[in-house]
């Protein structure tokens, strides 16, 4: 909208816009084979509704993923009959899967569809859409900044991809996750490598630890090596200097000899270990092959090899898409709808995600395609027809860290050469003053300016080691015995009581004692609190 | 008492007034400490009254009871979450005795100083007399600062380094003309009262959150008027105690300095409040996003869920007195196994060591009560951190933000936790001024409301979970036999 509309014009549009704001969504039954997902469950549907959306969902959308109408029905969903009913009803569609062709037709002209779309592999499907005039907001396209991770399906996908792989590992796997020492002998742990510790392999790693695997885990990025260890696996690491980390959180391709040695570590932990979980994706490109078919040739019989990479062609040579078999006594699991075997759970953190997407474009009332949001541009792949894919790049692509850094060390050193400067300073400053003392003070005032200056160095040998939790007791048992300040009141106490010295040595006694009365008092209550 | 044992046992109470101090460095040696403390005092004030120096014992007597009584009065009504004000208020007592005792020392008829001695002896009066004075009125506005009879805010007069330069200017002047000119007395008086406003003029322009350093730094002046005093009256006893008592309160104010990243000068000649203000109206680093507001329920289903919690509690659980209920809720997590533990900021709350103190008259056990530093590198392993009624101590900007006023400050590095809840009124800005970009992050919740209400009110959803989950495990229980 340009800004010279003038304001009548303006208005009018704004009215028109209102009309026509679109209210209700539409949730599909997914027409995927096998796709049990939904893209709301009775839980985010409540959330919807608190946006304001009106819900419409298609009869048994949620039946694969063990929600009844019934249950949509209690949080408030019309109930579309059919397909047809709902798609043309809908203003929003939400979705799981991309559209399938005939899905595309039932698109009424000029509506929005949310799903994901992977624009870079389904050009056909962008064209299809586009010739609906449709806008479409690709949740695979949500950029990956911190702002959007609660938008961000891929990660939530992947972490249940990761920990469904070692679901499917275990059950293909003939023995215990964790060592045993039984009655009928010792059972060893299972050894399990897991490849790529982005979301997925995290989730792997964490499933496979608390099943009791000894866990080791390898990524080309060296900054996941602390996330790899927090979860309690140990980190493979290349004794080759090379940073693997790309943009937006993802490994770039890396150099010939990097990937030979990476190979050659490969190798050698696939004789040892039992399971193998890859996860290694670099974005637009087809996955990397990781384990050769020379590799699982020399894995043990019976062990298992879960290819999350599968769609993308898979990280292991022999990787069957969506398939699971024997390659000379390995297991290899290809399967790539390991989300949707946890349809419930994965239903919902979808829906949660595509709840806060809605959120962040204004909810029912100020529904917006707002271009200049970082997050929904990059979602926005079809814009009333246009495409709008890819997105223009964001200036900053990447954080660049450390970039503060040295000027910050610089400013740090140089306080430190200040420091020194005005302690030397001082230094000579004490000495002086020293020397004028020597020259000028007689010597009983000397005696007890020694003893005034080793008690502070007592006082300051002694505070250093009072733990900051006893401050205040410090402070009071302090404040009580500086309250000897009564002793030269009580020297002032002449003999004759109306004497102004008298008087006021009397008051200063009596202000004094309230002052060392209370101040050990009160360190005391204070004291007895403490207790372990 | 003939004057030799007066002086052996002066010595004897220094050495228990250096056990003492020694003593409260640790918790198990704190109340050994104490007792040392009031060793110390009783000989000290036993010898000095039985000494040749002393005769009036009626005058003596008819000040000393009324004073320990109120005293005790004091230590015994005053609440641990006003601890703050008590101390303020007795260090203007010392303040007060030390301008007293000048005074009275120099209205004392027989002096028998010529010389260099006497020149030496009424510098002592006239420094002795300063301090004090300053040390009086200061103490008294902390005092009105932390009890909110005075606003919080520091009060920034134009020129004002100007104007208490003059005043010191001033008080030398006066000194000098004490020393020379026949009568003494009027100069002496004209500084005390430019000295008692000084003291106002100096504390009323420090922040609130600055507290913990004024604090300390009173303690130390009333030391150092002791120590004045000490020389003046040539007793040893008074210069060690007010030197320990001096150099000790020094320490504290630089370890709060220190803690808060700022110079121990531009904390006394206050002005905190100054450059946040015009950090603010740039407005360039206002933090962005929302905050996600949370419930009662969710966060104690948070709590229940998490396995490591770690608490932070701020100046808001004094103010709401929530100490009590945070005790229970304590307990009831730990007892289901949980590791819950609290985290102190070193000047979280109005004088150091505050919280440490609020939560030990609550029962908490004070080994699971930790230090910044001895936490911060935990949070990454931490479930949930409760963050009740503390801000700047929590604030990123610390951390991230060079140009935030509290930039560079060690802060609780809270954020690194899988998730945080902060209890808090609004979304206010804390005592420093500046907004805090943690209630916009991701794993950030609010949790607003009166801190105590809310905690009491996580504690029975709490307990009654636990209830319930007892009731089920007694069932399973049964079955099992």
């Amino acid at each position: 909208m340009t800004v010279t509309v003038d304001r009548e014009a303006a208005n009018s549009e704004q009215l028109a816009e209102a009309r026509k704001q679109p209210r209700k969504l539409g949730i599909p039954k997914e027409v995927y084979p096998n796709e049990y997902r939904v893209a709301a469950t009775p839980d985010t549907v409540k959330k919807l509704q608190k946006l304001g959306f009106e819900l419409l969902i298609e009869s048994g959308a949620g039946e694969a993923a063990n929600f009844s109408n019934d249950a949509y029905e209690q949080a408030g969903c019309h109930i579309a009959p059919n397909a047809q009913a709902l798609w043309t009803e809908a203003d929003i569609v939400l979705k799981v899967r991309p559209p399938e062709d005939q899905e595309i037709e039932s698109i009424p002209e000029g509506n929005t569809l949310i799903s994901f779309i992977w624009p870079a592999q389904n050009q056909q499907l962008l064209e299809k859409l586009a010739s609906r005039n449709a806008t479409v907001l690709a949740m695979d396209a949500v950029p990956r900044i911190s702002r959007a991770q609660k938008m961000d399906a891929l990660s939530s996908m992947a972490n249940i991809a990761g920990y469904r792989a070692v679901i499917e590992a275990a059950n293909n796997f003939g023995r215990f996750f964790t060592g045993q020492i039984t009655a009928a002998g010792k059972v060893p742990p299972a050894k399990v490598l897991v490849i790529g510790a982005g979301v997925a392999g995290l989730a792997a790693i964490g499933a496979a630890r608390s099943l009791g695997a000894v866990v080791r885990a390898f990524d080309t990025r060296p900054v996941v090596k602390e996330q790899v260890e927090s979860l309690g696996a140990e980190f493979l690491e290349l004794e080759f200097e090379e940073d693997g980390t790309g943009q937006g959180g993802y490994a770039k391709t890396m150099s010939k000899e990097f990937i030979e040695a990476e190979m050659a570590l490969f190798l050698e932990q696939a004789k040892e270990v039992d399971i193998i979980i890859t996860t290694a994706l670099i974005p637009g490109k087809p996955a990397p092959k990781l384990i050769t078919t020379a590799m699982v040739e020399s894995m043990k019989e019976g062990s298992v090899i879960v290819d999350l990479a599968a769609e993308q062609g898979g990280n292991c040579q022999v990787t069957k898409p969506n398939e699971i078999y024997k390659y000379k006594g390995v297991t290899i699991i290809g399967l790539t709808d390991l989300p949707s075997r946890m349809a419930a759970q994965s239903s919902q953190l979808y829906g949660t995600n595509l709840w806060h997407l809605l959120k962040d474009m204004g909810g029912a009332e100020d529904y917006k395609v707002d271009f200049e949001d970082e997050v929904v541009r990059g979602a926005l792949i079809l814009h009333e027809g246009k495409v709008t894919w890819p997105p223009p790049k964001p200036s900053n692509p990447s954080p660049t860290p450390a970039k503060s850094q040295p000027s910050t060390v610089k400013a740090v050193a140089k306080e430190a050469e200040k420091k020194s400067d005005s302690s030397f300073f001082w230094l000579i400053l004490a000495g002086l003053a020293l020397v004028g003392i020597g020259v000028g003070a007689p010597s009983s005032f000397l005696s007890h300016f020694t003893v005034f200056v080793l008690a502070c160095f007592v006082g300051w040998q002694v505070i250093w080691n009072v733990t900051p939790a006893l401050h205040t007791p410090l402070m009071s048992v302090t404040n009580a015995i500086s309250g000897i300040i009564i002793i030269g009141g009580m020297l002032q106490i002449g003999s004759e009581i109306t004497s102004p010295a008298t008087i006021l040595g009397a008051i200063a006694i009596l202000v004094g004692t309230i002052n060392i009365s209370g101040g050990f008092l009160v360190t005391q209550r204070m004291l007895k609190m403490f207790q372990k | 008492m003939s004057n030799n044992l007066v002086t052996v046992a002066y010595i004897a109470a220094s050495a228990l007034f250096i056990l003492s101090l020694g003593g409260l460095s640790n918790q198990e040696t704190a109340r050994k400490g104490n007792l040392f403390g009031i060793a110390g005092m009783a000989i000290a004030f036993i010898a000095t009254a039985l000494s040749s120096q002393v005769t009036e014992y009626t005058t003596l007597v008819a000040a000393i009871i009324p004073g320990a009584i109120i005293g005790a009065i004091m230590a015994a009504r005053v609440a641990m979450t006003s601890m703050p004000e008590l101390v303020a208020i007795l260090h203007s007592f010392v303040g007060l005795a030390a301008v007293l005792v000048g005074l009275s020392n120099y209205l004392q008829p027989e002096s028998t100083l010529v010389g260099v001695e006497a020149t030496i002896h009424e510098i002592e009066i006239f420094i002795g007399v300063f301090i004090g004075a300053i040390t009086f009125t200061g103490s008294i506005i902390a005092f009105g600062k932390l009890s909110g009879n005075i606003g919080s805010k520091p009060l920034l007069l134009p020129a004002r380094h100007l104007l208490n330069l003059s005043m010191l200017g001033g008080s030398i002047f006066l000194g000098w003309q004490f020393m020379t000119g026949a009568n003494g007395l009027q100069p002496l008086l004209i500084m005390t009262a430019i000295a008692c406003v000084l003291g106002v003029h100096l504390v009323m322009a420090i922040g609130g959150a600055d507290m913990p350093v004024v604090i300390s730094m009173l303690n130390s002046y009333s030391g150092w008027a002791a120590a004045a005093a000490g020389f003046m009256l040539s007793n040893d006893l008074l210069i060690i105690t007010g030197a320990l008592v001096g150099s000790s309160g020094a320490i504290l104010s630089y370890i709060m300095c220190n803690a808060m990243n700022r110079s121990f000068i531009s904390v006394i000649l206050g002005g905190f409040g100054e450059g946040s203000s015009s950090s603010a109206s740039k407005g360039s680093q206002a933090p962005q996003g929302e905050a996600t507001p949370t419930t009662v329920e969710e966060t104690a289903e948070l709590l229940s869920n998490a396995k490591t919690i770690v608490i932070v509690p701020g100046y808001g659980m004094a103010v709401a007195q929530a100490q009590h209920a945070v005790s229970d809720i304590t307990k009831i997590l730990r007892k289901r196994g949980k590791e819950v533990r609290f985290g102190i900021h070193p000047v979280a709350g109005r004088m150091p060591g505050h919280m440490n103190v609020l939560l030990a008259e609550a029962n908490v056990p004070y080994d699971i009560v930790l230090e910044m530093d001895e936490i911060n590198e935990d949070f990454p392993d931490t479930d949930v951190v409760l963050v009740i009624g503390a801000n700047d101590t929590v604030n990123p900007s610390a951390l991230d933000d060079p140009d935030s006023p509290i930039a560079g400050m060690p802060v609780m590095e809270v954020w690194k936790a899988e998730n945080v809840v902060v209890m808090k009124r609004s979304l206010g800005i804390g005592y420093a001024g500046v907004d805090n970009p943690l209630f916009y992050m991701e794993n950030n919740q609010m949790l607003f409301g009166d801190a105590k209400q809310n905690v009491s009110a996580i504690l029975s959803k709490l307990s009654e979970s636990s209830n319930a989950k007892s009731a089920t495990t007694t069932e399973k229980v049964l079955v099992k036999a």
